[in-house]
C-alpha cells in the first residue's frame, strides 16, 4: 500500500468518509474479531485458576485443556475422552447433514428467483422468506418444538389421516433439531445462490435448450458451475453457523442429543472453567475452518469467488 | 450439396395479451436462402425468429420448416439452430466445448467431439483456439465460436438475432461477407434479423422489411432499395427525400405529383402499386439522395426541383449538400467526389435534376422516425 493509494483511496471517498471507513473496518476487525480471538488462544493454553494465582507462578501455558478433549482427565480408563470426541464428530456431521439439507431444498428456489423476470410473484415470494425472520430465534425454536411436539399439528394430522397410530418423537429422533437448523439458515442458503443466478444470462439457457440440452444437463453444465461462487458460500456460511449452534440444538435436540456448543456453553457457564472452554471453542473453530477451505479444494472454489 | 430445408409462415400471428407483435404475417423462405428480417427494434422480428426456432408457439396460424408443421415441437426439436444476439457461449466451458455442446447433449464420446470442434476451428479459422476460454477470444472470434456452435448441430436452418451488433464497424464488415461465405460454403437456410439495412442489402438473397409487427414487403435488396413498396420501406431503407402532395395525374406507371412546396414532379409508380393510385390521392415522392444531380439547365421541368443550400458536407468518397426545400426536413443531395469543388455555400440558388425513373410515387403512409 503506497502514499498513491491512500491519497487516492481519500479522495474517492472524501475524508470524512475515507477515515469512517478506516477507522470502522479497522475496530470491526481488530477489535472485534482478531483481539477476542487471540484472548481465546490464549486462554485456552492456561491453567484454570483461582483469580488471586492469576500472574502468579502456577500460571504457566499448558496444553492440558487440549490433552483433555482427546485423551480425557487423568486416568481415563478408555485412553480417549470418547464421550466429547462422539459429540465434536456428531456435531459435524449433523452440520454437514444439515447444510445439504438447505442446499437441496433452496437451490431450486434460489434457481427459480434468480432466473424469474422479477415480477410481482417473485417479490412475494422473497417477502414470505423475509417476514419468518422478523420473529426471535428462540421463540422460532420453541414454535418447533410446539409444531413436533407428541400433540402438535404435525403429529395430529399424521393420525388423522391413519397413517400413524401413535404419535412420534420427532424431538427425540432429532427429526425438530434438523428441521429447526434447515429452517434458520434458509436466507443464507438462498441469497448468496440467487445473487449470482440472477446475473446469469437466460439466453444461455436457452441456447443449451436449442441445442437438445435436457434440464438435468442444463444445471449440471451450465447452471451449477455458474452458481458455484455462491453454492460454496452459502455452504460455508450455513456449516458454520449450524456447527456453532446453541439455542437451536438446546432448544430442539432430543435427551440424548447433545451440540458440540453445549459442551463448550457448559464450560464456561456451569463450570466456569474458560481455559478448557476456550480450547474446545478453538478446536472447533480450526476444524470448521479445515473443513470448509478442504471442501472448497475439492469444489476447485477460490476464495476470491465467495465474496461475489 | 441437397436442395436445402424451406421456412414457411403461413398466417402467423402472435399476440402478447392485447399487444399484437406480429400481424398476418406470410413469408415463403426458400432452401439454401439467406434471409433477412430488416426492422426497427420492437417490429416484431425477434418475435418471428422465435417462433421459427421454437421457443414461442405462434397465437394464430403455421410455421412450417421443410414443409412439416413445427406445432407443438420445442426448440430442442426443430432443425434450427439459434445464435443470440449478445452470442451466449458458455462462459465456463472452454470453446471447443463450446462448439460440440450439442454432440456432449447427444451423448458423443469426448474424442468425437474434440475432432469435430477441431474441424469446424478449422473452419472458422480458429485452429488451434479450442483450449482458451471465450472471455480470451476478440468480439470477432466470439463470433465466429458461435457460429461454430449453431452449426456442429447440423442444423438445416440457422436462425441469427441481430449476431453483429455488439462488434465495431470494421469488424461486423467484414463479419458479412464472411458470414455469407459460411452460408455458401455450408448451404442451409439462414434467416437473418438485423435493424442494419446495410447488413440486409450486403447479405441477403430476401429482405422482409417490418414496421410494428407487419411485413411491409419481401424481395431481394434491389427491389427493396429501388423500388419499394410503401412508404415506411422507402424511408426506413437507406437515405431518401420525401415530397408531400397529392395525384395530379396518372399513368400505368407514373404519376406526377402535385407537391405542397416545391411544384409538380413527376415519378415512377413503385411496382406494387401500380394501379392503386388515383388523381386527388394523397401520395409521396421519394428520390435518393445519390439521385439528385446539379441541373445546367434553369427552366421548370417536372423532373427538376430548385432550391437553396443550408450547408455542405465533405464525405471524403462524395459531397453532401444540404437544401431547403421539402418541408420540415432538408433535402439531402449526394455527389460523388470526382475532383471538382462542390462545398456550395448557404444561401446559394441550385437547379437540381432527376430522371423520373429514380423517383418513387407512393400512396402517403407512415415514415420511419429517425
Amino acid at each position: 500500500m503506497d502514499a498513491g493509494f491512500i491519497k487516492e483511496f481519500f479522495k474517492r471517498n472524501g475524508v470524512g468518509m475515507g477515515w469512517f471507513l478506516i477507522i470502522a473496518v479497522g475496530f470491526w476487525v481488530v477489535v472485534l474479531i482478531i483481539l477476542p480471538q487471540i484472548s481465546m488462544f490464549d486462554f485456552s493454553f492456561r491453567n484454570d485458576l483461582p483469580p488471586p494465582e492469576i500472574g502468579g507462578p502456577k500460571d504457566v501455558y499448558t496444553l492440558k485443556n487440549y490433552q483433555y478433549l482427546i485423551f480425557g482427565a487423568d486416568g481415563n480408563p478408555d485412553g480417549y475422552n470418547k464421550t466429547d470426541l462422539a459429540v465434536f464428530g456428531k456435531t459435524l456431521l449433523a452440520a454437514a447433514f444439515v447444510t445439504i439439507l438447505d442446499l437441496v431444498l433452496c437451490y431450486p428456489i434460489a434457481y427459480y428467483l434468480g432466473q424469474s423476470t422479477g415480477g410481482g410473484m417473485a417479490r412475494l415470494f422473497v417477502l414470505l422468506l423475509i417476514i419468518p425472520y422478523w420473529i426471535n430465534e428462540i421463540l422460532r425454536a420453541f414454535a418447533f418444538r410446539i409444531i413436533f411436539g407428541d400433540s402438535g399439528v404435525i403429529n395430529e394430522m399424521l393420525m388423522v389421516i391413519g397413517i400413524i397410530d401413535n404419535p412420534i418423537d420427532f424431538v427425540r429422533e432429532n427429526i425438530a433439531l434438523y428441521a429447526g437448523l434447515g429452517y434458520a439458515y434458509i436466507l443464507l442458503m438462498i441469497f448468496p445462490m440467487y445473487n449470482v443466478i440472477e446475473s446469469l444470462d437466460r439466453n444461455q439457457i436457452e441456447a443449451a435448450r436449442d441445442m437438445g440440452a435436457s434440464w438435468i444437463k442444463i444445471h449440471r453444465r451450465i447452471v451449477i458451475p455458474y452458481a458455484k461462487p455462491g453454492i460454496s458460500s452459502g455452504c460455508t456460511m450455513v456449516f458454520m453457523l449450524s456447527a456453532g449452534a446453541l439455542a437451536a440444538p438446546q432448544i430442539l435436540g432430543g435427551p440424548s442429543s447433545l451440540w458440540f456448543t453445549q459442551i463448550i456453553y457448559q464450560w464456561f457457564n456451569q463450570s466456569v472453567n474458560w481455559p478448557q472452554g476456550s480450547a474446545f471453542a478453538a478446536v472447533l473453530l480450526v476444524t470448521c475452518i479445515i473443513i470448509v477451505l478442504g471442501v472448497m479444494r475439492l469444489f476447485n472454489v477460490n476464495m476470491g469467488d465467495i465474496g461475489k | 450439396m441437397s436442395e436445402g430445408v424451406g421456412v414457411d409462415l403461413e398466417n402467423v400471428w402472435i399476440r402478447f395479451g392485447d399487444f399484437v407483435a406480429v400481424r398476418e404475417a406470410n413469408v415463403q423462405i426458400n432452401g439454401g436462402e439467406f434471409f433477412s428480417f430488416l426492422g426497427p427494434s420492437g417490429c416484431g422480428k425477434t418475435t418471428i425468429l422465435r417462433a421459427v426456432s421454437g421457443f414461442l408457439e405462434p397465437s394464430d396460424g403455421n410455421v412450417l420448416i421443410g414443409g412439416n408443421n413445427m406445432a407443438g415441437f420445442g426448440p430442442n426439436e426443430r432443425p434450427t439452430a439459434l445464435i443470440f444476439q449478445n452470442l451466449a457461449l458458455f462462459p465456463l466451458m472452454k470453446v471447443w466445448e463450446n462448439i460440440a455442446f450439442s454432440m456432449e447433449v447427444r451423448g458423443a464420446s469426448a474424442g468425437e467431439r474434440r475432432k469435430r470442434a477441431d474441424e469446424l476451428l478449422d473452419m472458422i479459422a480458429l485452429s488451434g483456439q479450442g483450449d482458451k476460454l471465450p472471455s480470451e477470444l476478440s468480439g470477432g472470434q466470439k463470433q465466429r465460436v458461435a457460429i461454430a456452435r449453431a452449426l456442429c448441430a447440423e442444423p438445416d436452418v440457422l436462425l441469427l438475432d441481430e449476431p453483429l451488433s455488439a462488434l465495431d464497424l470494421k469488424l461486423r464488415q467484414h463479419m458479412r461477407s464472411e458470414l455469407r461465405e459460411i452460408q455458401k460454403r455450408v448451404g442451409i437456410t439462414f434467416i437473418y434479423i438485423t435493424h442494419d439495412q446495410g447488413e440486409a442489402l450486403t447479405m441477403s438473397d430476401s429482405v422482409a422489411v417490418m414496421k410494428a409487427g407487419i411485413i411491409d414487403q419481401i424481395a431481394d435488396g434491389k427491389s427493396i432499395y429501388d423500388d419499394p413498396a410503401t412508404a415506411f420501406v422507402a424511408s426506413f431503407v437507406g437515405e431518401n427525400n420525401v415530397f408531400r402532395g397529392k395525384v395530379k395525374s396518372v399513368s400505368k406507371d407514373s404519376a406526377i405529383i402535385e407537391t405542397n412546396r416545391t411544384g409538380n414532379l413527376r415519378a415512377r409508380i413503385s411496382s406494387d402499386n401500380q394501379g392503386k393510385l388515383k388523381v386527388g390521392d394523397d401520395a409521396m415522392m421519394f428520390i435518393r439522395p445519390e439521385a439528385l444531380d446539379i441541373s445546367t439547365n434553369d427552366t421548370s421541368s417536372d423532373t427538376r426541383i430548385k432550391a437553396r443550400v443550408t450547408h455542405s458536407e465533405f464525405e471524403g468518397q462524395s459531397y453532401h449538400v444540404f437544401l431547403e426545400g421539402t418541408e420540415g426536413k432538408e433535402m439531402k443531395m449526394s455527389l460523388i467526389n470526382r475532383g471538382e469543388d462542390r462545398m456550395y455555400e448557404r444561401g446559394k440558388e441550385l437547379y437540381l435534376d432527376f430522371d423520373a425513373n429514380q423517383a418513387v410515387a407512393l400512396p402517403a403512409g407512415e415514415l420511419a422516425s429517425e
